[in-house]
């Protein structure tokens, strides 16, 4: 049975790796769980909670010795060394911005999983932390940002005046920037959202935004492959610095969430942009971390400028909200670990042919196994829009003419067989036919529910054909009277059961207002 | 006084054959369709009468006649007890084996009434005679069809046998074949009546029976089954001009329109030939692309499934065959109220070929006491999906598969289906991730806002039913 430590974080950081929701989750995967003393208390989960939940407190040493470290954020230097020999350490780890540490970690020959390194599969969905943390920082950025603001969200008419609702421009429409754009737009805000992927559209006005196309004739739009945003063109480029400076002079807040995974951020909003905003206006740049979308955001900081934009660039948004990042957090580390460990036996196992277990090593044994081969997450358009046009059978319909002829030669069938026929014959086809024409237009307007119901009432009356055994069953031939009898027999079931069992069920259908 | 009886008996099925058309009319609409059932059963009840007062007055003074009414009455009673004992016990899943069973009792007594025709000495001459002939074999032949057909629709039905359809080298060639021996039979019967071209037809018209339904998947069931409800009324008025009998005919040719236009309907809901359907052939290409990597599938549990409906406003529910198999309507009904007296508007949505019979999913809603004005069909429902939060789809699979809509080159191309994946979030009720009837792969799985919840449809409604009781 493999121990689970759960560490404190370093001062500054209030979320923990995992909460007394999720600790009873990883001891039913088989593990022992000791937390660190304190761990959980900056997002209010008292020690206590933790023991209740199954967990033992232990101090630090322990902690950092068990053999699986769970941890938010990357292991300061000092702490890698106060792991033990060949264990494993799961955190946020950016292996693509930090190399250095990748490095330090290989050296201690550990095995290290690096958390935001989940590929965007649906698969992996459920343990994507760059998820789970983007849609709450995208949530406190805009409660961040009206905290700032010294307007109202939403327009008002009030007997004291009218009040202008606040602008929004959300830069950036994936996680972050849709969770932005929502509570922005929930507070009464006008929201406008850019992005380079015209694919989100619709996700943006389905939460309320207006979604700002840069449209460049020139080019073909590209649609993602592997769910990040991709670095544009310089057409492209040009264009969105347009846009972004035209709303720089329209919007209130601007709130930046542009990422490309292993590169500094882009710079969308220039030192010009802020000077044109008016005094008062609120930029958040959750980018400030990676380099800054904003000139002039500094990370972790807040900055007035001299025309009084206050600029952002707080860099602990989800730690904000301590108790469900952290919650989060743990839930998607419950859940990587649920597929690290298949046998729920508290053995930790890494299988490289999964893509998902594959892309979040970072280094395995004290060998770097970053970075990973890529990984395709839409795959499937592309190969479907190549198989499409290869078999597609027409579907044979009958032309006009055919379907004429068809009708005429009908028609003369059956003439030819009442002129010339005997004489009961013509009089039988003439009822067929009016027959067959009548319950043609009878059950033209069936309702759909009750087809059940006519099927079996058309059913017990074909047992109609009792009428011919009955006829038959008089006859001086003891064969035919049997034979009739069976015939009868069987009609009348047919006959009885069917009325029956409509019955039965058309007095089950009802009307809502009877119930 | 048979003249006088024969009379009335004629004056009698005029009056039965408009009350059947009334029946059939009362029928199309919920508000009349008891009204209808009343009609359908006076005029039965109508037309055995007069058969029987005409019966009696014909025969009364002959040595046959005291035999042959002991019999029919004897016969009449026990059928009825019969027909009224499995009326009653039947349960509402198992309604389409109970029809196909009915229809295979009609089929068998068309072959006897056909065989009777044969075996008594009718004293017709010439050209009469030989139509009589004809006519005989006409009856026996589309009752024997009825008859095999019927009896292996309720076998697959009632999943005595598989409901994969029988694939014989060249079934088409087989098919085209026994309707030529048919022709061929007939004319030679015709030519010289004799007892063993008798047998030879029957034989081969049960095997024909027997071969076209055997090569039809349990997909299809609603089509076959309402072909065979067709077929019986078709073996009815076959045996109407054997017996120049007007009743007879007039009714069969209602039984048998009515039954082919509601298989066209169907057909016409899944985007089928009727005629492919007819000869059994849906399904048989290769299922293309079953090993195409549509990604991965999401599971969800009750609990989570519990919160997903407690919070959303508008819900759809699409069943299936699934809910039939698992019995889960009580629960899904149970689901609904709970659903609804929280304020959440729901609705359903059923596919025309929903289920193993035409209207087999409202049938099971009905009895269940789902009131039926929330009950909608396809094309009512189709535009709101998109603006729904929460579709539980329940053992339908096919019905609901966005390849029929988006994959031209998917075997169900073209079948107009449920369009759930608009929905904001969709729940897969569903035993394992096999694949539906058709044998196609449903991409629905696969898709971002979709879930599966595994397990028995009903288990996992009470499941979610308990924990929305408890939060």
């Amino acid at each position: 049975m493999t121990r689970i430590g759960i560490v404190a974080e370093a001062p500054g950081e209030t979320r923990v790796a995992a909460t007394p929701t999720t600790v009873p989750k990883l001891i039913a995967l088989g593990y022992d769980v000791v937390v660190e003393a304190g761990a959980g208390s900056a997002s209010s989960f008292p020690d206590a909670a933790f023991v209740k939940a199954g967990a033992a407190v232990v101090d630090g040493a322990t902690a950092w010795s068990a053999p699986v470290v769970l941890k938010v954020n990357a292991p300061m230097p000092g702490e890698i060394d106060r792991l033990a020999d060949g264990a494993t350490i799961v955190a946020t780890l950016s292996p693509a911005l930090r190399p250095d540490l990748v490095e330090s970690l290989a050296t201690r020959g550990i095995t290290a999983i690096a958390l935001d390194a989940v590929p965007r599969i649906s698969r992996a969905q459920s343990m994507d932390v760059l998820s789970s943390m983007a849609n709450i920082a995208g949530y406190r950025a805009v409660v961040e940002a009206a905290h700032e603001f010294g307007r109202f969200f939403t327009g008002q008419v009030t007997a004291a005046g009218k009040v202008p609702p606040a602008k929004v421009l959300v830069a950036g429409a994936g996680v972050a920037g849709l969770a932005a754009i929502g509570a922005a737009s929930s507070l009464g805000a006008i929201v406008r959202a850019t992005d380079p992927r015209p694919e989100v559209a619709d996700q943006v006005a389905s939460i309320g935004g207006e979604y700002l196309e840069v449209v460049v004739p020139e080019e073909a739009k590209q649609v993602s492959s592997d769910g990040y945003a991709k670095a544009t063109s310089e057409a492209y480029d040009k264009r969105a610095a347009e846009i972004y400076s035209e709303q720089a002079a329209d919007v209130d807040i601007i709130i930046t969430t542009a990422l490309i995974p292993g590169r500094p951020a882009p710079r969308l909003i220039t030192a010009a942009d802020v000077a044109s905003m008016r005094a008062g206006s609120v930029i958040v740049d959750m980018a400030a971390g990676q380099g800054g979308n904003v000139e002039g955001s500094v990370a972790g900081e807040k900055v007035v400028t001299e025309n009084g934009v206050v600029i952002l660039g707080y860099t602990d948004l989800p730690g904000r909200l301590p108790q469900q990042a952290s919650q989060l957090f743990a839930t998607n580390l419950v859940n990587l670990l649920k597929l690290l460990t298949p046998g729920k036996d508290g053995e930790l196992t890494l299988d490289f042919d999964d893509v998902v277990q594959r892309t979040v090593t970072v280094v395995q044994d004290g060998a770097v196994t970053w970075p990973p081969p890529p990984v395709q997450v839409s795959a499937a358009p592309a190969k479907a829009a190549a198989a499409a046009p290869a078999v597609v059978t027409p579907k044979k319909t009958m032309s006009a003419g055919a379907r004429t002829g068809l009708i005429v030669a009908g028609i003369a069938a059956l003439f030819a067989i009442c002129a010339f026929a005997p004489p009961p014959l013509p009089q039988h086809f003439l009822v067929l036919t009016l027959a067959i024409v009548v319950g043609f237009y009878v059950i033209g307007h069936v309702a759909h529910a009750l087809h059940t119901p006519l099927m079996s009432v058309t059913n017990a009356i074909s047992g109609i054909i009792v009428v011919g055994a009955m006829v038959q069953i008089t006859v001086p031939d003891l064969t035919v009277q049997i034979l009739s009898a069976v015939a009868v027999l069987l009609a009348s079931i047919n006959i009885f059961g069917g009325f029956a069992v409509t019955r039965r069920m058309l007095a089950m259908f009802q009307k809502g207002e009877t119930r | 006084m048979i003249a006088v009886a024969g009379q009335v008996a004629g004056a009698a099925y005029i009056v039965a054959a408009l009350l059947f058309i009334l029946s059939l009319a009362g029928l199309s609409k919920h508000e009349t369709s008891r009204r209808g059932v009343v009609f359908g059963i006076v005029g039965m009840a109508i037309a055995l009468i007069a058969t029987v007062v005409l019966v009696a007055a014909g025969a009364w003074d002959q040595p046959s006649g005291a035999l042959g009414l002991t019999l029919l009455v004897v016969a009449v009673l026990v059928g009825a007890a019969i027909g009224l004992w499995r009326a009653r016990i039947v349960q509402m899943t198992g309604m389409p084996e109970l029809i196909a069973l009915l229809h295979s009792f009609v089929g068998l007594a068309a072959v006897l009434v056909g065989w009777n025709g044969a075996l008594y000495d009718t004293g017709l001459t010439g050209a009469l005679a030989d139509i009589h002939h004809a006519e005989v074999f006409i009856g026996v032949f589309i009752g024997g069809v009825t008859f095999t057909g019927s009896i292996v629709a309720f076998l697959k039905l009632s999943a005595r046998i598989s409901s994969k359809p029988l694939m014989l080298p060249g079934k088409n060639a087989l098919n085209i074949g026994a309707l030529a021996a048919f022709l061929v039979l007939t004319v030679w019967y015709v030519i010289t009546p004799e007892l063993w071209l008798l047998i030879a037809v029957t034989l081969l018209a049960l095997a024909l029976g027997w071969h076209l339904v055997a090569s039809i998947g349990g997909g299809d069931m609603p089509v076959v089954v309402s072909m065979l409800n067709s077929y019986s009324g078709w073996a009815a008025a076959a045996a109407g001009f054997l017996l120049n009998n007007d009743l007879l005919i007039v009714t069969g040719a209602l039984v048998g329109s009515s039954g082919a236009y509601l298989s066209y309907i169907m057909c016409k809901a899944m985007n089928r030939s009727f005629l492919s359907v007819i000869a059994g052939g849906f399904g048989i290409e290769a299922p293309k692309g079953g090993d195409e990597e549509y990604g991965e599938h999401r599971e969800i549990d009750a609990e989570a499934a519990a919160d997903l409906l407690a919070g959303a406003s508008t819900v759809v529910i699409t069943p299936g065959y699934g809910m039939a198999v698992a019995q889960a309507q009580h629960g899904v009904a149970d689901l609904v109220q709970k659903l609804r007296e929280r304020g959440v508007d729901v609705r359903f949505g059923i596919h025309p070929v929903a289920g193993r019979l035409p209207g087999h999913m409202n049938v099971l809603l009905a009895e269940a006491k789902v009131p039926y004005d929330i009950v909608l069909e396809m094309d009512e429902i189709n535009d709101d999906l998109s603006g729904v939060d929460v579709v539980l789809v329940i053992g339908a699979n096919d019905t609901v598969n966005p390849a029929a809509a988006e994959d031209p080159s998917s075997p169900i191309a073209g079948m107009p289906v449920l369009r759930v994946w608009e929905a904001g979030n969709v729940i897969v009720f569903k035993r394992s991730m096999a694949s539906g009837y058709a044998g196609v792969q449903n991409p629905l799985f696969y898709r971002d806002n979709a879930q599966m919840l595994f397990g028995d449809a009903k288990e996992k409604v009470d499941e979610i039913l308990f924990q929305l009781s408890r939060s």
